[in-house]
């Protein structure tokens, strides 16, 4: 039987600890959730070991633990956290190789989530880690790409940011790119956007429109073929870029990015630019497949 | 025995000043551009506990620096003429011009690079204790020890019971602004509070060595005052009149270390004119 995308995490996490000797932090790993059903129920001893509640520090911590070669997993259970999670990710373990000649690779596990939890917690923050040199963003949202992203991060000695959704976890199924023939519109989808990408794209055909589709695993460096290039290139009306994060950071940057490589237009969709609530009627969700078809149908219903 | 362990850390503390004193004058005559962080006063510290933990303990630690740590390199073994280099910017210094001053390393001896963050080589320091298990030592200014995340990571180490000595190397100042106008706690407080011990001491090395016995058996805080001789960063002199410890030490020491301290002096001095005809 197929694997959810929280079973094969929580594998490749067992097996992390048991196989390959190695440790994994967070705070509150050990709690009754086990972060969403996705580690294994392991104590210290085995390697999983609760950080206190000091955030910074807990960020320090993990990358001493990586300059040992330890190649830890650093959960964090909310991409919020980040702000306070992140400075010695980015400043020492992600530069260490470059300046001292000392690999520092740390798999940091940032797990996105959103509806009704504020606007602390809420939604991916990967734009975050995007502007610092020596740094690999990726999001899996398929169990195949999950085993191939930890495969990598084993095979390497980089800083790994693996933006995960809990949105995701249920998943069992692989998302196939779609860029055959001349489209009118290409959706570039980023995290849990996917998935609403996928709604909006058969919406879309049902009411005749060319939509093709790319599903990005790889943020920085950001990777996409040329044959998806060139199927940018072909289209009508360029590209819609999703993510999951406000738009001005990793979304506005990589949309500019295609349009110089395909001389086409990339709009951008992702966090409206306010706060978010904790109530409903005061969030700020990721574009629905609603949002996103209505979004391409004005794109599309342009003249140039 | 007793007289060769005061000589042995005279002997690192004077290739310490004369070595800065060396980087004094090349700041002064324009040889070094980059910013520099003179460690001359505070050098009997790690040359203590060089001697301590290295000669006598005979324990390779690791080592977790921050700026101003050229002292803490050259006691415990750094190589010379790499940090010349690394200073003046020629090719082979011990960062390859990465690191300049505050940010040098040496794998030889464990020393690791800081990231120009006061105080993030304390919970980074932590970790690697944490997961190698080795003998840690963590130095820190006064200054750095006020970082939240300093506080956080003591709190841990305390808990995990780690080996690894934290040492503040307390000269009163950040920048120039006084401990007593920053705060009215002391380290050593801090660190008992969190069940580790900890103590407040001057550089004198007879005080400093009275704490070997607690040495990488549990965590331990040593806050040590100090004096800073020159200039936050540069070369200048805020106030001639400090006590300076090697000069007393020097004194006390009589004329075998007058006259091995010239023989360093021209050792340091021939290496820097060597190093400063490829400019």
């Amino acid at each position: 039987m197929e694997k959810t995308l929280r079973e094969t995490i929580k594998h490749i996490i067992k097996n992390h600890l048991l196989s390959k000797k190695g440790k994994v932090f967070g705070q509150c790993l050990t709690a009754v959730g086990w972060v969403g059903g996705t580690l294994p129920e392991m104590y210290e001893k085995d390697g999983m070991i609760e950080l206190s509640m000091a955030d910074v520090a807990g960020g320090g911590i993990v990358t001493g633990s990586a300059l040992m070669n330890e190649r830890p997993i650093y959960v964090i259970r909310y991409q919020g956290f980040n702000w306070y999670n992140c400075p010695m990710i980015v400043n020492y373990a992600a530069k260490s190789k470059e300046i001292w000649e000392r690999p520092c690779p740390v798999f940091v596990r940032g797990i996105g989530m959103e509806g009704g939890i504020g606007p602390v917690a809420g939604s991916s923050h990967h734009s975050l880690y995007f502007r610092m040199p020596g740094i690999k963003i990726v999001s899996p949202m398929t169990p195949k790409e999950y085993v191939k992203i930890y495969n990598s991060y084993m095979r390497e000695n980089d800083v790994y940011y693996v933006s995960e959704h809990r949105g995701s976890f249920d998943n069992k199924k692989e998302l196939q790119n779609d860029t055959r023939g001349k489209k009118d519109l290409i959706i570039i989808a980023i995290s849990i956007t996917r998935f609403a990408a996928v709604e909006a794209k058969k919406i879309l055909e049902r009411k005749g429109c060319k939509i093709g589709i790319i599903h990005v695993l790889w943020i920085k460096p950001l990777k996409i073929s040329n044959r998806d290039y060139a199927a940018i290139k072909l289209s009508k009306k360029g590209g819609i870029l999703l993510d999951d994060d406000y738009t001005d950071g990793i979304a506005n940057a990589l949309a500019h990015n295609i349009s110089l490589k395909t001389n086409k237009k990339i709009e951008t969709m992702g966090l409206k630019n306010k706060t978010a609530g904790a109530h409903k009627k005061v969030d700020n969700l990721p574009p629905s497949a609603n949002e996103i078809v209505n979004k391409i149908l004005r794109i599309l219903s342009k003249k140039n | 025995m007793f007289n060769n362990f005061y000589f042995e850390i005279f002997k690192k503390a004077s290739l310490c000043r004369e070595f800065e004193i060396n980087v004094f004058n090349a700041i002064k005559n324009k040889k070094i551009s980059i910013p520099v962080y003179l460690s001359a006063g505070q050098e009997y510290i790690p040359a203590t506990l060089a001697t301590i933990i290295k000669n006598n303990l005979q324990i390779n630690p690791l080592i977790f620096p921050q700026h101003r740590c050229h002292s803490i390199y050259l006691s415990f073994g750094g190589d010379k003429n790499k940090l010349i280099k690394e200073l003046l910017g020629l090719k082979g210094g011990c960062t390859n011009l990465m690191g300049g001053s505050a940010s040098i390393h040496s794998k030889k001896i464990n020393m690791y690079g800081h990231d120009g963050h006061m105080g993030t080589q304390v919970p980074i320091g932590v970790g690697a204790c944490f997961t190698s298990k080795k003998p840690t030592v963590v130095f820190m200014g006064d200054a750095s020890a006020e970082e939240d995340y300093v506080l956080g990571a003591l709190g841990w180490a305390s808990t995990k019971k780690l080996p690894i000595l934290f040492i503040v190397e307390d000269n009163n100042l950040s920048i120039l602004t006084e401990k007593k106008i920053r705060r009215n706690w002391n380290m050593h407080d801090v660190a008992k509070s969190f069940k580790m011990k900890g103590f407040e001491l001057d550089d004198n090395p007879n005080n400093i060595i009275k704490y070997k016995k607690f040495f990488f058996k549990e965590p331990v805080l040593l806050n040590i005052k100090t004096n800073r001789l020159f200039w936050h960063s540069g070369a200048g002199q805020d106030d001639p009149k400090k006590f300076d410890r090697f000069q007393n030490e020097k004194l006390k020491l009589g004329k075998k270390a007058h006259d091995l301290n010239l023989k360093i002096k021209k050792e340091v001095n021939n290496l820097w004119k060597k190093h400063l005809e490829k400019l």
